[in-house]
């Protein structure tokens, strides 16, 4: 007899075996009851939902899309993407104002950049926090990162001619983190490449990569700036051959992986040549490449591998790249989730979960007691320093630290 | 047991002529007794699609019956709306068929009653994504999807509510006679061994395909013809209207989709008697409906299948026809008295799950004349238990106010019967089964009203274990809460084996790919981590 030689289904829904090992790596589920859990939401809900779309559980919203659910998943499930797909399908859900600010990181960016230390100041206050959750319950104990008054790409721009000297060129998305709130990133990215012999450009007009748009209703708006930053990846990568190097895990996820996914939104002709820069780097080093360390350094690092990263399966080149570094002592810490999820953990309803989901993360890291927290992800950085207290870096800053001058 | 054994009419066969015979007798006021040999809707009733036929598919052949179906469909709806989704169906016509057909087809329709409207392929490819996209021709009929293990749990509830008793897993030996009268039956309840006699002046045999037999025990002939239809569960729904061929009625020409499955069939093999006990789907039929179903919906080629499964219509033989499609399926209701002088027994007959409620009135009829009583049909005004309100939204808001997914779920299966759910603390709220999520609440409210004594009953009358895993999870967990409600732990053992081997022997048609994954998987926790 012919038997079916293979079965396919969206999102591999029915290749789920019911094994349930998503649901015991569920975040979510640990701290909060009202959550049905990946498998339910996900794969069981699905079959439901091809039924009538009523049977959709407004409860999904309290997936963080941290991806954790599909890294253990045995059976390829893309589970937090069902989900997503769900909400983005049939949620009619508002998004609510706080929601839009939350999304729009490079509106938000632009227009507080040029008043940066007023803004600073402002967002520091006890009172602002306290209207902020009065008027949109944006919860009064989050600290908000802080704007820098001039952007990484005005920065890099004044440099442009001299990094074309460079024989080699590698193109940066840099997201609105680095653009607006951390340029210091981006110009030690732009140090060890250097140091590599390679020059480092600007896309043409990036824009936010849209996954705070995604995860917060707003998949149109997300959507147009997908389509927006394939054009301008499609001229780095097919009109000059360049690779695209990104430092932020979640942007490196959303451009290769949520935009098909999620957003139905092809890019398979640019999307191998985004690469995460410490996967590009330790990949330039492990075929000869050398960089000169300063013979003093010495750091205690703890490693934190963000969940989108875990999701890539990329955190081992950021954790090889910082152990190669001499003088460094470094710890990998356990892999869980620190609970931010980017905009999640901002808002009012979510913080008491979201610092529940990371304590398990903080304990360990005060244990440790280490000098730095090594992190790819600028919202596990802003959730550990504000809950720890000890200081996050990115892999590629410690890398440019430990560059002999 | 302190219970009556003497009644008006003794009623043979649970599937859903007896239990709408029983629900009509009772309605009109009469003693009824139903017994069932082994469980609700096992034979014909509950392996067949779930179809709601508009009647377009008989159309061509058979207008009586298609007038018949039409007129149901429309009284169903109105009386068993939460057994029922209104999806409309579709007839398409592939470049192989001739689309001469269709005319011929539409015309038979309306000469039946049927609204066939003919409509654009671009329409039908809009409304039903999943349809061939290389259709020609396409007609809009009103068919629709009935579960018809609720329909007869609702029937047989309704009877109990109008003071009916329903005796399951209860074989007949043996009939009482008086002269040329039959009086009552001798039984064996096949789960504790007793024996009992029950009395009455009128007894139905509405035993489908079994029929026969009955028939034979009583001493008289019924000839029917056992036409095996073989059958697949998809494990989800890849369409929302029914999708149909428009040619002459064929194999594997139909697929339905029902709650979260769809189900493409059938087949038709006339088999011997003595088979009918135990059919079985065999690779050839496999192939013929994975390869008939994908010209419906491509996407069937590469869909998971569930199960595979196999019922046998009770056709009433007439003529010589080998394959049995030619038969009428149209409804025999035999008055032995007047037949072959055999006073007491009626043999109801024929007909379709569509029709059964039709079935019921003609053989109540048949009764109320015997037993001199006169008053009038009702049950095609009046909703079936669950039924009072259309919407199970509406139910759901009303009884939960924000319902969960499984409360969601129960209100969709239960209609306003979901009233009786416990609910509103963790155990009663906790999920039995995850796949089609039935909550303890839910599993509790069938144990109590509608005669569940194994994991088999509880599935027809919950639809625990018909998801994905197949029983993997839920079954333990249900079968802890049988074992409570009947204070047996052992009995609960031996249950949940044969509720497992149960699963298997429709997963083993099929066995192959994720559904084998599966299978395997669901044995290493049960061998290596229950120990069973």
């Amino acid at each position: 007899m012919k038997i079916q030689e293979y079965t396919v289904s969206k999102y591999n829904f029915e290749e789920c075996m019911k094994c349930t090992v998503c649901t015991v790596y569920c975040p979510v589920l640990q701290v909060n009851p009202a959550y049905p859990g990946p498998k339910q939401a996900g794969p069981d809900g699905e079959r439901l939902r091809l039924k009538d779309p009523y049977f959709f559980n407004y409860a999904l919203k309290y997936c963080m899309n941290c991806k954790r659910c599909e890294v253990a998943c045995p059976s390829g499930v893309h589970v937090a993407d069902l989900i997503q797909a769900a909400r983005i399908k049939y949620s009619r859900d508002v998004p609510k104002l706080r929601d839009r600010i939350l999304a729009s990181t490079d509106l938000m960016g632009s227009l507080a950049r040029p008043f940066a230390p007023v803004v600073n100041g402002v967002t520091g206050l006890g009172i602002t926090r306290s209207v902020l959750d009065a008027t949109l319950q944006i919860d009064h104990r989050r600290v908000f990162p802080k704007y820098s008054g001039r952007s990484f790409e005005a920065w890099l721009r004044r440099r442009a001619k001299e990094q074309a000297a460079y024989r080699e060129q590698v193109a940066y998305f840099h997201g609105c983190y680095v653009n607006y709130n951390y340029p210091a990133l981006g110009k030690d990215l732009v140090k060890v490449l250097n140091a590599l012999g390679v020059g480092v450009q600007l896309l043409d007009k990036e824009q936010c990569c849209g996954i705070a748009y995604i995860t917060n209703g707003m998949s149109d708006q997300a959507a147009k700036h997908a389509r927006h930053n394939l054009e301008a990846l499609r001229k780095a990568v097919d009109g000059k051959g360049l690779k695209v190097l990104t430092t932020s895990s979640t942007c490196t996820l959303t451009l290769r992986d949520e935009y098909p996914n999620l957003l139905g939104i092809d890019n398979s002709d640019v999307r191998e040549a985004v690469l995460l820069a410490t996967r590009y780097i330790y990949e330039r080093l492990e075929q000869g490449a050398t960089l000169h360390f300063r013979p003093d350094f010495r750091l205690k690092v703890a490693y934190h591998t963000p969940c989108h990263l875990e999701r890539l399966g990329w955190g081992v080149f950021s954790e090889r790249l910082l152990r190669m570094i001499p003088g460094v002592e470094f710890t990998l810490l356990d892999s869980a989730c620190c609970g931010i999820a980017g905009t999640y953990g901002f808002k009012k309803e979510n913080y008491e979960a979201s610092q529940a989901i990371g304590e398990a993360l903080f304990s360990q890291i005060r244990d440790i007691k280490p000098d730095v927290v090594a992190c790819d992800c600028e919202t596990c950085k802003w959730q550990i320093e504000m809950s720890t207290g000890f200081t996050v870096r990115h892999p590629i800053s410690i890398l440019a630290d430990a560059l002999e001058a | 047991m302190n219970t009556p054994d003497t009644f008006d009419v003794i009623i043979l066969g649970g599937g859903i002529t007896g239990a709408g015979t029983q629900r009509d007798c009772a309605m009109r006021g009469l003693r009824t007794l139903l017994i069932e040999r082994s469980d609700i809707a096992t034979g014909a009733t509950g392996r067949n699609h779930g179809l709601l036929h508009s009647g377009a598919r008989y159309a061509v052949n058979d207008a009586e019956s298609a007038a018949e179906c039409i007129k149901e469909n429309m009284i169903l709806r109105q009386i068993a709306s939460h057994c029922i989704e209104e999806t409309d169906g579709l007839f398409i016509t592939l470049p192989e068929d001739d689309l001469g057909y269709q005319k011929t087809f539409v015309e038979s329709c309306r000469r039946a009653g049927i609204d066939a409207q003919v409509i654009d392929p671009d329409l039908a490819r809009r409304l039903e994504p999943s349809v061939n996209p290389d259709l020609i021709g396409a007609v809009r009929v009103p068919d629709g999807s009935v579960d018809p293990f609720r329909l007869c749990a609702a029937n047989m509830l309704d009877a109990k509510l109008h003071g009916g008793q329903v005796r399951l897993h209860t074989e007949v030996t043996g009939f009482i006679r008086e002269g040329d009268a039959i009086t009552g039956v001798h039984t064996v309840n096949r789960q504790t061994g007793e024996k009992r006699d029950f009395h009455a002046p009128v007894v139905v045999n509405a035993c489908g395909i079994w029929g026969h037999r009955m028939a034979g025990l009583a001493g008289v002939n019924v000839g029917m013809f056992p036409a095996k239809g073989a059958l697949l569960i998809f494990a989800h729904r890849v369409n929302n209207l029914v999708i149909n061929r428009c040619r002459k009625p064929s194999n594997a020409d139909i697929l339905v989709p029902g709650d979260t499955v769809c189900i493409i069939g059938t087949t038709s093999t006339r088999i011997p008697f003595e088979e009918c006990d135990s059919v079985a789907v065999t690779p050839e039929e496999v192939d013929l409906l994975i390869t008939e179903g994908a010209k419906l919906a491509p996407s069937l080629s590469s869909t998971r299948i569930l199960r595979a499964y196999a019922g046998v219509r009770p056709l009433v033989s007439a003529d010589d026809d080998p394959s049995g499609r030619n038969i009428s399926r149209g409804i025999v209701c035999l008055d032995h008295e007047q037949r072959d002088g055999l006073k007491g027994f009626v043999t109801i007959t024929g007909g379709k799950l569509m029709t059964y409620r039709l079935m019921a009135e003609i053989a109540t009829d048949t009764v109320c004349r015997k037993l001199g009583v006169d008053k009038p049909c009702t049950t095609a005004v009046t909703p079936l238990p669950g039924s009072e309100e259309k919407s199970y939204e509406a139910v759901a808001k009303r009884i939960w106010e924000s319902p969960s997914m499984a409360q969601k779920a129960a209100a969709a299966r239960l209609g306003t019967s979901a009233e009786r759910i416990r609910s509103g603390n963790r155990l009663d709220d906790a999920l039995v089964c995850e796949c089609e999520e039935v909550s303890v609440g839910e599993i509790e409210n069938a144990v109590e009203r509608l005669d569940v004594s194994t994991l088999t009953d509880l599935r027809r009358r919950t639809r625990v274990g018909m998801g994905t895993c197949q029983g993997e999870f839920c079954a333990c967990r249900a079968a802890g809460l049988l074992a409570r409600a009947h204070g047996c732990t052992a009995q609960a053992r031996a249950d949940l084996q044969d509720f497992i081997q149960e699963r298997w022997k429709g997963n083993f048609p099929i066995g192959w790919g994720d559904t084998l994954r599966e299978a395997e998987y669901t044995q290493w926790v049960y061998k290596h981590v229950l120990g069973l």
